[in-house]
């Protein structure tokens, strides 16, 4: 797998963007301003935003394994360490 | 539906009617867009073999081989989670249209469930078509709030002390579950065990099928 050389690390704490834009975006909806940390950095990967649409993707972006605890997510989720995993390219993440 | 010209019998001459075979909408579209595209010759016939072919090799009986070597092979189960395409490639199975694959290995304190909110992305080379329900809205909104409910409808009860771990998979990774290996399995060749690995177990919504009493190798 390929090093990224995106500005986060793993056990780096961000916050998914809450934006709301038209387009194809992979960032689902019930995860946007929710706050979690980089599990893993899965290496860059071409724009899916732009892919959608006819374009070439480019520049690559670095997609991460971005983890959240299931109880800040769902307020009511019952009290487990269970945790929710997804992939988030970083453009949608900011430092927290 | 076969027409035979030197048929004379109708379906009221033989006493019952026959189910008209209409062709859906997208059906007939499909087939004209195939027509024209062999017509233009864009594409052969043997490519539509060809890729026909390539689409019922891919099954799930490529990530029970995968699961049953993992199981059978420390050093094989180390290589599928560290360069999961390399070890696909090993086993004779072509992952190479995956743009990146992810291994998630089960243990007695780890459950993983994998789920793709947006659309249907799941791993097909190894798992080949999702099945309807792991597209529905349903399992795709249910899979990351309430993943213990689902696994409950499953047949699975991971225990308070258990922690279940859901995977969205939104972006170019496809993410395989590694089961725990079904306890009383010992004596089970690669080939008895890989019979173990279902689909779902491989989708983390179960566990591996337990071992059936009675089927132990007689050496």
């Amino acid at each position: 797998m390929s090093e990224s050389s995106g500005r986060f690390k793993p056990g780096d704490r961000v916050r998914v963007r809450a934006e709301d834009r038209p387009g194809h975006i992979r960032t689902p909806f019930y995860i946007r301003g929710k706050t979690g940390w980089v599990e893993r950095a899965h290496g860059e990967f071409r724009n899916p935003e732009s892919l959608a649409f006819g374009g070439d993707g480019l520049p690559k972006r670095p997609l991460y394994l971005v983890g959240f605890h299931q109880r800040e997510v769902w307020e009511k989720y019952a009290a487990t360490k269970d945790k929710l995993f997804i992939d988030i390219y970083e453009h949608w993440l900011d430092p927290a | 539906m076969s027409v035979d010209p030197s048929a004379k019998q109708t379906d009221e001459e033989h006493g019952h009617p026959h189910p008209r075979h209409e062709l859906s909408y997208h059906a007939k579209r499909i087939y004209a867009i195939r027509e024209l595209l062999l017509e233009k010759n864009v594409i052969t016939r043997e490519d539509i073999q060809t890729q026909i072919d390539y689409q019922e090799a891919r099954s799930p009986a490529n990530g029970a081989k995968l699961v049953a070597r993992a199981w059978t092979d420390p050093k094989f189960k180390a290589r599928l989670i560290a360069d999961p395409k390399a070890a696909c490639a090993e086993m004779g199975i072509d992952a190479t249209s995956l743009n990146e694959f992810v291994v998630l290995e089960n243990t007695e304190k780890v459950r993983h469930m994998v789920v793709c909110t947006l659309c249907s992305c799941y791993p097909r080379p190894i798992l080949g078509r999702p099945p309807d329900w792991y597209k529905s809205f349903n399992y795709r909104a249910r899979a990351v709030n309430d993943p213990r409910g689902v696994m409950r409808e499953f047949g699975l009860e991971p225990g308070p002390d258990v922690e279940v771990r859901v995977h969205d998979s939104t972006a170019d990774i496809r993410y395989l579950v590694l089961p725990l290996r079904p306890a009383g399995t010992e004596t089970l060749s690669e080939q008895d065990l890989a019979k173990l690995v279902t689909r779902d177990s491989m989708i983390g919504v179960v566990d591996a099928l337990p071992a059936v009493p009675g089927s132990k190798k007689t050496s």
